[in-house]
């Protein structure tokens, strides 16, 4: 118990996550951020649903559990109507890409002072594995039997990449792997504090072992999270310009 | 006290800053755009209102959500399409009973019908979502209802944390009217969900909407319903006119009730026994009072919709089918003429009934 993070809920314990699941491991690492900027007082944690929702009671943090894709207005309205919270919205591939992707694209072209961290698993977990904005070529998924296809799904989206093209000079936008934990703590650590510097919109995109649906072992899992970082490179794709000129 | 010259959009933002509102959210359409701009303007010139102009409808019903989460009384405005969206956001404010103050404002239907005029938003309003239809709805008649109703849909709101709807129409969002802007009695003060300052140290709160047991969720569902239905008295109101000797009885909502009333003292001072009953909270609905009034009496439902309003009448009330008679005209104004001829109509048929029995 010890070496869990201290804002992590112990009554909650153990957490909802299916074995080798990457985003309980995003989640641990969210927990030591918040322990480490020490904003557990001042910290709003909104989670979309998905797998996402089983995170609900995971924090001793105040918590909203919103609707799919919603995630992201609700803490925008939250850090609007109080500025001095320290709003987090946590959502999957679905909730960030496809069925809220509007919301996450608008947030941040106004650059509302959220910080927003997204799980890419290459698939929709909680419904079982369907094919997802970020599914890789070729992946096989329920509803891409044969492994996506261009011609079908279109090409894997970047989400990291698209959003750079829109964000204001302030914003904080990078990807890590949840494997990689220090990098991990690193990217979540500096994209809250960029919130609560007032620097601006910031975004994490968490690349995340899904083995259940993936229907892979645990090194194969792993083998698979390299797979994904040759088509979504790792780092940080926008620092503030503060901080580009340091 | 004066009156001032307002348009029903104006109203309803003056009556929203005077309850205390704080926070809007919204996305354009009409006929509610210019709350948007009445609030815009507002909050240029005092920057501690909010004003946020969201992607869509989805985002503006979460982005109030967000703002009532804090202790914000917040507020959203829509119609027709954009309450559609929007019911995604009030399902989740039903689950966790959240004061969210909605100003509707009905335009025709069905999809983007017309941007004027309808009362086909009752559904909708009364039940949208994959809830009960555990919410709050003032149906309002006038611009100076909007102001009224506009102060007590957020003191209703916060005092009983139930979702609250004014329910207008495209007519009344853009009439002017003359307003008389009465300082409210109470002011009910909002408090934060979560970030409470006043919370216990060491003690964290985790809300949801969704549940792992169906018990878990019939429990929580049986909770809302028993809270609804205690303070449903206290929330209740109706306008009743002369329905205590009348022979017939025109039920009409909004602003077809005020058509209506008009028609009702033509009719009476022709020397026919007419009343008007006109329900002005929709959710909860004032059915023992309609009850009592509609025993033994001719009905006439009149609405510019296909019967929304008449089978949320009928659900709530018993009633003689034989002795209803409907004037419905969806996404249509209605008349005082035609409210008279149709009453009229039925007094006759009545007459000659009785003279051949």
């Amino acid at each position: 118990m010890n070496n869990l993070p201290k804002s992590w809920k112990k009554e909650s314990l153990p957490h909802k996550f299916c074995p080798g699941c990457g985003q309980a491991l995003a989640l641990k690492i969210l927990g030591y951020a918040i322990d480490e900027l020490g904003i557990q007082d001042k910290a709003v944690y909104g989670t979309d649903i998905g797998c996402s929702l089983l995170s609900w009671n995971m924090f001793d943090v105040d918590t909203i559990q919103t609707h799919h894709g919603r995630a992201t207005p609700t803490m925008v309205g939250l850090k609007h109507a109080k500025p001095e919270a320290i709003a987090i919205a946590f959502m999957g591939d679905g909730g960030g890409y496809a069925i809220g992707a509007q919301h996450l694209i608008n947030a941040c072209l106004r650059d509302d002072k959220i910080t927003v961290i997204l799980i890419n698993n290459a698939n929709y977990a909680m419904t079982g594995g369907q094919t997802a904005p970020t599914t890789l070529i070729g992946e096989i998924t329920t509803t891409a039997p044969a492994g996506r296809k261009i011609e079908d799904f279109g090409r894997p989206i970047h989400g990291p990449e698209m959003l750079e093209t829109i964000a204001a000079d302030g914003a904080y936008i990078a990807r890590c792997a949840s494997n990689d934990f220090d990098t991990t703590l690193k990217y979540i650590k500096k994209a809250i504090q960029n919130q609560i510097d007032g620097q601006g919109f910031s975004f994490v995109e968490v690349l995340s072992m899904c083995p259940v649906n993936w229907k892979k072992k645990t090194q194969e899992s792993l083998d698979f999270i390299e797979e994904m970082k040759k088509v979504y490179p790792l780092g940080e794709i926008k620092v503030s310009k503060e901080e580009s000129v340091e | 006290m004066s009156k001032e010259l307002l348009t029903g959009n104006e109203a309803l933002v003056r009556g929203a800053l005077k309850a205390g509102a704080t926070f809007l959210a919204g996305y354009p359409i009409t006929p509610t755009t210019e709350i948007m701009k009445y609030w815009a303007d507002e909050h240029l010139r005092d920057n501690k209102l909010v004003f946020l102009q969201t992607e869509d409808e989805m985002a503006a019903g979460f982005a109030a959500i967000g703002a009532c989460l804090a202790g914000t009384k917040a507020f959203t405005a829509t119609a027709g399409p954009g309450n559609i969206l929007m019911q995604d956001a009030f399902a989740m404010a039903e689950n966790l009973r959240l004061p969210v103050v909605s100003f509707i404002m009905q335009r025709g239907g069905p999809s983007t019908g017309t941007v004027i005029y309808s009362q086909q938003e009752v559904n909708l309003t009364c039940f949208g979502g994959n809830g009960e239809g555990l919410r709050i709805v003032y149906s309002t008649s006038n611009i100076q209802d909007l102001y009224d109703y506009a102060i007590k849909a957020f003191n209703t709101a916060w005092k009983y944390r139930f979702p609250t709807f004014l329910l207008g129409d495209g007519y009344q969002s853009k009439m002017l009217s003359a307003v008389e802007q009465k300082e409210p009695q109470e002011i009910i003060e909002p408090s934060p969900y979560l970030l409470n300052p006043n919370k216990e140290a060491g003690a964290y709160t985790n809300l949801r909407n969704t549940y792992n047991l169906e018990e878990e969720l019939a429990e929580v569902i049986a909770a809302h319903k028993k809270s609804f239905e205690a303070v449903s008295p206290e929330i209740v109101e109706f306008e009743d006119i002369h329905t205590l000797d009348a022979e017939l009885v025109i039920f009409a909502h909004g602003i077809v009730s005020t058509v209506a009333k008009e028609a009702q003292e033509d009719l009476r001072k022709e020397g026919l026994k007419v009343g008007l009953f006109r329900p002005i909270t929709l959710s909860p609905f004032p059915t023992q009072s309609a009850q009592q009034v509609v025993s033994n009496k001719s009905i006439l439902i009149v609405e510019s919709s296909l019967g929304q309003f008449a089978k949320l009448l009928k659900s709530e009330v018993s009633l003689d089918f034989s002795k209803v008679k409907e004037l419905f005209k969806p996404a249509m104004g209605v008349t005082k003429q035609e409210i008279i001829e149709a009453v009229k109509k039925i007094i006759k048929k009545n007459k000659f009934l009785v003279k051949n029995e």
